[in-house]
């Protein structure tokens, strides 16, 4: 009974991640027809990603400044504090910034999507593009996914910014710790292909997959008020664990 | 039992649109069974039946939304059920489809949202765009609203918003879903009006999909009265209204009880209150 | 309306010029791509006979300041020297050409880099000079080779892990 009962929560799962698969291939098929539409895509960049600045940058700021504390504490306990720069530029570059920045985006941007997509499909805009001879794919969803895809990168490297800002502020400003040394330290020891870029490249995946989720679970909610509420949950429920997971696939390849 | 289907469709009458033999069964549930309707060119037509009876879903079927079962449907000589997405997409910019939630979209205004299909489909210059939208605008009566939200909009006034969208390419062919649905008597009217001018004027061939049969006989040139999956009457308002089939009378002359069942199928009344029953311990 | 739309447009602009901005900010100010030096410099030249895990692009330090780059490193077919040019800031050239250049390791394990030695001589480092003093890197492994060599004197053929052994 129960072994069934597993057996068809795994087959439910396989299922969502294969429609999904199948999902993206027809997004990607209607990215040359969204290009008609560039204009919306332009006016998601600006709701995804503009809009979640504010957020982003106070975040950025705080994890800085948490990770300065903390990193001096440790580090001084070992007469390392020179390293503060270094350890916390890299911790930030490599994982903190791209997983924090996509967790918040999820959170931020993700649920909007799927409620905004899912709430045009209860209302039935999304059958009236199609009676208009307008292909949602390409009009409403195609644009939502590049729109993701090209505002997480920038939003980490705003959040990186901050966070070393946070981090000098506290070790620097406050903890008195010397200016050049916490620069020299830096930018001796992190490496713009292996640490910065490679972050970026990580948020460029994070991107796509956390707005492909989204615009997945609001694209296939149900029409009511509930489907659209739990589709929102799921979609921050499943990027969240999604993003932590191909976090560690993509350290192992790109280590 | 049908009383007026026996008549041929007369070939001489050019129909718009044309169903034959449609089956559909969604859900395990038979929708449609050999249904066949035919729609005069530059007339309205109505399909009327009780709720749940799948009105919206001919209206699905018509427009390539969902593919029925068996049957076929031509739309303008165009066999909709096998036409690819391109073909699709291209007869439907020939078709006004009015939505019974008028379905705009919340994030433009309602000029915007007139100017949608305009802006998708054509590269006008702006002063043309905004000459067209404030003309059809102006046919529903909503010029001064053009700066307004969607969800600053009565129930009324957003049906006339979507129904200009509707006519703003000049379609040939229009279907209202449910348009007198929710609406006070005045929006009612209004809707009515604009029905009949849209006829008149355009010459729309038009397919109306409704319930209220006092709205409806004033706009309908014919009537399809669909119940059971079958098409159980046809004819003008008129003929209908004085017809003396169950279905008609029940329908039209306003009984609770008839073909269309007052009780959800159930169990046995009396064995549901747990009083014994003849024949049973 | 085209109001509204050109100003979440700007808007759009300014969001993509600020990631890009940030972008290029960690890229160039707290990365080793800071240490590249692009003002204008002259060529130095030191032969080594060996440089160790020296790399192109490290530090070349005077005092502990960096005042250049490593910018080639090539053998010397006839000598079987490495050949090490140096690219030393501009603004730096007042440097004595009886001066010194060494390999150094940063820390016990860290990076290497090439420190000068001042000397004392009137005359300045030209565009293109060589240095005359110079001394190789300080191969950790060496160092620890002889230690545990001449720690355990009997068995000087057998190599260094057994005799790491026999100290237990």
């Amino acid at each position: 009974m129960s072994g069934a009962r597993r057996s068809s929560v795994a087959g439910d799962a396989l299922a969502q991640i294969g429609a999904c698969g199948l999902f993206l291939l027809q997004i990607l098929a209607a990215v040359p027809g969204s290009l008609r539409h560039f204009r919306e895509t332009v006016r998601q960049v600006w709701f995804v990603g503009a809009m979640s600045l504010v957020i982003i940058m106070t975040c950025g700021l705080f994890v800085g400044m948490v990770l300065g504390l903390q990193l001096y504490y440790v580090l001084s306990i070992f007469g390392g504090t020179a390293a503060l720069g270094t350890v916390v530029s890299l911790s930030l570059y490599r994982e903190l910034g791209p997983v924090v920045t996509a967790l918040l985006f999820a959170g931020r941007a993700g649920t909007s999507m799927t409620a905004e997509i899912g709430l045009m499909r209860a209302t039935d805009q999304l059958s009236a593009m199609e009676m208009m001879a307008v292909d949602p794919l390409a009009y409403v969803v195609a644009p939502r996914f590049l729109a993701g895809l090209v505002a997480l990168p920038l939003l980490t490297c705003v959040f990186n910014a901050l966070g070393i800002f946070g981090a000098h502020l506290v070790g620097v400003s406050w903890l008195g710790l010397d200016n050049g040394m916490f620069w020299s330290n830096m930018t001796a020891s992190v490496d713009v292909w292996k640490d910065v870029i490679n972050g970026v490249w990580k948020s460029v995946a994070f991107g796509g997959v956390v707005a492909l989720i989204a615009v997945f679970q609001g694209y296939t909610a149900p029409p009511t008020s509930e489907g659209v509420a739990y589709a929102t949950t799921r979609t921050v429920v499943s990027s969240s664990i999604v993003v932590l997971a191909l976090d560690f696939v993509m350290t192992a390849f790109l280590m | 039992m049908p009383e007026l289907l026996a008549t041929p469709p007369a070939a001489a009458i050019d129909h718009h649109v044309e169903v034959r033999g449609l089956a559909t069964v969604l859900g395990g549930k038979t929708i449609f069974d050999g249904v066949d309707i035919d729609i005069p060119r530059g007339q309205v037509t109505a399909i009327m039946g009780p709720s749940g009876c799948g009105k919206t879903t001919l209206l699905r079927h018509l427009t390539g939304q969902r593919r029925p079962d068996a049957g076929s449907i031509r739309v303008d000589g165009h066999e909709v059920p096998r036409l690819s997405r391109q073909a699709l997409f291209e007869l439907r910019e020939k078709i006004g489809y009015l939505f019974q939630n008028s379905a705009l979209l919340t994030d433009f205004s309602v000029f915007e949202n007139v100017a949608f299909p305009l802006r998708q489909h054509l590269r006008l210059p702006e002063a043309l765009v905004r000459n067209i939208v404030l003309t059809k605008l102006q046919a529903v009566g909503l010029r001064g609203a053009a700066a307004l939200m969607p969800d600053e909009l009565s129930g009324g006034m957003a049906r006339r918003v979507a129904l200009a969208r509707a006519i703003i390419r000049d379609p040939a062919l229009i279907l209202y879903d449910e348009p007198f649905v929710g609406l006070d008597p005045v929006a009612l009217n209004q809707i009515v009006k604009l029905i009949r001018t849209l006829k008149n004027t355009l010459g729309l061939t038009s397919i109306l999909v409704a319930h209220e049969f006092s709205a409806v006989s004033r706009v309908a040139d014919h009537v399809y009265l669909l119940a059971g999956g079958k098409i159980v009457a046809h004819g003008t308002p008129a003929e209908l209204a004085r017809g003396d089939s169950p279905w008609t009378r029940q329908f039209f002359g306003g009984e609770a009880d008839g073909p269309v069942p007052f009780h959800y199928p159930a169990r046995d009344y009396a064995a549901d209150l747990g009083f014994p029953v003849a024949g049973r311990p | 309306m085209t109001q509204q739309r050109r100003s979440y447009q700007i808007g759009t602009g300014l969001f993509i010029v600020l990631g890009f901005a940030a972008l290029g900010y960690l890229a160039t100010q707290t990365t080793s791509v800071a240490n590249f030096s692009q003002g204008p410099s002259y060529t130095l030249e030191a032969s080594f006979t060996n440089i160790g895990q020296l790399k192109l692009r490290a530090p070349v330090k005077l005092a502990g300041v960096r005042i250049g780059s490593v910018e080639s490193i090539s053998l010397d077919p006839s000598h079987l020297d490495a050949v090490v040019r140096l690219a030393i800031d501009q603004r730096y050239d007042e440097i004595p050409d009886d001066s010194s250049a060494s390999i150094f390791t940063s820390g016990l394990l860290g990076d290497q880099y090439v420190g000068i030695q001042p000397g004392g001589s009137p005359d300045m480092f030209k565009d293109g000079d060589q240095f005359v003093l110079t001394q190789s890197s300080m191969q950790l492994e060496d160092l620890i080779g002889k230690f545990l060599v001449s720690g355990s004197p009997p068995k000087p053929a057998d190599a260094a892990p057994p005799a790491a052994e026999e100290k237990h």
